[in-house]
């Protein structure tokens, strides 16, 4: 019987199964932010187990609130940072050098094919575009992974999203996950991991993978996965052009972790996207999704682009290209925060940055932030947020606010109209009279 | 072992996720105990009131998906800490549910019809829970109404239950 790539990735992990459908993993990395971390070490302190099972697998950044904004933050950051100097973990990113840490991450060279990731941020599935097992967890889940270097997991049924057909342009790999979410529902994939393939996947760059896998925790899904391919071989081939002779024998070896032709899967979704609009959530849950004509109109107050859903370059570059020449609606308020220091320096030298400011946005530093209401951004009861993250609960991104979340080509758009509107890159085209 | 007996807190709605639960402006508390005030203070739900219905509980039942959206843990630290130590529920969000048994907590699963009963039986009523662990029975009670609820739950979850978390099974295991 075929494997799917999870049950590959499985197969070479196995340490142990306390359980019919339990197995427990060793791990290749364990990343940690100054939220969920902080609790997990102080733990480990007071059971006198203050150690890490290997500390060059660990890497850890501030992120969530940085600069710190009051006294309670400072001290999540500092015992972070305290923890990380006596345990000697190299790759810890402090204020200056930190940034989203599911940006961060992957552009440092800390995720490989074939790995198995855990970190205590839902959000960790995002990792999966590179063809690794990436999954949130809770802090005991990472006090075990730090002190022991494993994890338990139920046996990871896959379902396969087959993506086919080609994106118009305007429509980008936020819409495809929104839309998917959506069609499958916010509980469409609980405790299933997300194996995303098909043409549209192939085409699709690391970036828009890391998006399309970031939010398939909005489904309830363990992890997103996508096979390894080239794409993944040219991205990482600066970390990795020592172990491999060539880029073909890069390919070669994390190949090892493509699905079976024949691999069984507990489902099967066959997505055509060629007549997919760009998407936008209403209501409280990610799966309550519409075209953006739907909403044309709604009057918003902020813009945010940012986040580990659209925060990295290719993001900026969307929304600089709709923003250059224009200004923000007199009526908003908009803020830019590239996810990590690399992409604001890349920015920077590209004059995205300078387009944002020219059109009025504020551009902050990377951090999570405003994503989850904790800095940088917070709403006002009754204020609407036109959003490139990844929740629009009720109260997310503050008490009494609301967020519709779409790519950062509808919200540059929306951030110059003032309501929530579709980016000129694809109503032109429908204008036009081009069938999409 | 957690005691898993006592009121019951009815939560008639799908997909309560861990922002209602616990909102991200208290997860700079480092201690757990910081928590016990803010418990589901942003869930919006018809007759219920996070400042009076909490106290005094020490079970939920609820319906599909509980838990969803993010990983935060103090999501079950904010029931532990108002001695809330079971959650019973149609269905729950992977990485919750986990996280509630590496606490040495329980949340187990009914079938749909089972939670539609529950409801339509003992919601609106003074209902309490009685938990044996060794036979898997809930005994249900509201006045004189009475009812045993038999659930599963996998030998793993219960090896957590009875080590008291995670942490305490990995480090005699691994």
């Amino acid at each position: 019987m075929g494997k799917t790539i999870a049950e590959k990735i499985f197969d070479n992990h196995i340490v142990d199964t306390p359980g019919t459908d339990i197995c427990v993993i060793s791990l290749d990395a364990v990343f940690c932010h100054e939220i969920t971390t902080p609790v997990a070490i102080k733990d480990l302190e007071a059971r006198d187990k203050d150690r890490v099972f290997d500390a060059g697998r660990i890497k850890a950044v501030i992120d969530h609130v940085t600069p710190a904004k009051d006294s309670k933050t400072a001290m999540q950051g500092k015992i972070l940072r305290d923890w990380a100097r006596r345990h000697n973990i190299d790759d810890f990113f402090d204020i200056g050098r930190n940034g989203v840490c599911h940006a961060l991450f992957p552009e440092k060279g800390f995720v490989r094919p074939g790995f198995t990731i855990i970190m205590g941020d839902s959000h960790t599935c995002t990792h999966g575009a590179f063809g690794a097992f990436a999954a949130g967890v809770g802090s005991t889940d990472l006090e075990v992974g730090i002190l022991k270097g494993v994890c338990s997991f139920k046996r990871p049924e896959s379902i396969r999203v087959n993506i086919s057909g080609s994106l118009a342009p305007g429509v980008y790999a936020k819409d495809v996950i929104l839309a998917l979410v959506g069609k499958i529902g916010v509980n469409g994939a609980t405790n299933a991991v997300m194996e995303f393939s098909g043409p549209v996947v192939d085409s699709m760059d690391m970036d828009q993978r890391m998006t399309l896998c970031n939010m398939a925790v909005e489904a309830g899904a363990t992890s997103g996965i996508c096979a390894p391919d080239m794409q993944t071989v040219d991205y990482l081939w600066p970390f990795v052009k020592e172990e491999y002779a060539s880029k073909k024998d890069a390919l070669k070896a994390f190949q090892a972790f493509a699905p079976d032709r024949n691999a069984v899967y507990k489902q099967v979704i066959e997505f055509d996207v060629s007549d997919l609009p760009p998407q936008v959530t209403f209501g409280y849950r990610p799966d309550q999704v519409k075209p953006v004509a739907s909403l044309e109109g709604e009057k918003i107050d902020q813009v945010y682009i940012g986040s580990c859903t659209n925060g990295r370059f290719e993001d900026l570059e969307i929304a600089a290209s709709l923003l250059k020449n224009h200004r923000i609606d007199s009526s908003v308020r908009a803020i830019v925060s590239p996810a990590t220091p690399d992409i604001y320096a890349r920015a920077l030298d590209a004059g995205i940055i300078k387009t944002f400011m020219d059109a009025g946005f504020c551009v902050t530093n990377p951090t999570c932030g405003a994503c989850l209401g904790m800095s940088n951004g917070i709403l006002a009861h009754g204020e609407v947020c036109a959003s490139t993250t990844n929740r629009n609960f009720n109260g997310r991104m503050g008490k009494g606010g609301m967020v519709h979340l779409m790519s950062p080509a509808t919200a540059a758009a929306s951030a110059i109209a003032g309501t929530i509107t579709n980016s000129k890159i694809f109503s032109q085209r429908s204008h036009e009279g081009e069938s999409i | 072992m957690k005691p898993f007996n006592g009121n019951v807190l009815f939560l008639d709605r799908s997909d309560i996720n861990t922002d209602e639960i616990i909102p991200a402006k208290y997860l700079t508390e480092i201690t757990k105990e910081a928590l016990k005030p803010y418990l589901l203070e942003d869930l919006v739900l018809d007759g219920f009131d996070p400042q009076t219905d909490i106290n005094g509980r020490a079970a939920v039942v609820t319906r599909g998906n509980f838990g969803c959206g993010s990983s935060r843990e103090h999501a079950p630290w904010a029931f532990e800490v108002n001695n809330i130590h079971l959650v019973v529920a149609s269905g729950f969000a992977r990485i919750f549910q986990q996280n509630m048994f590496n606490c040495g907590m329980m949340a187990v699963e009914l079938d749909e019809e089972v939670i539609d009963h529950l409801f339509t039986t003992f919601a609106g009523r003074e209902t309490s829970v009685e938990t044996d662990l060794d036979k898997r029975v809930f005994t249900f009670t509201a006045g004189s109404v009475v009812e045993e609820i038999p659930f599963t739950i996998s030998d793993f979850a219960l090896s957590l239950v009875n080590a008291g978390g995670w942490v305490e099974f990995a480090d005699k295991n691994y």
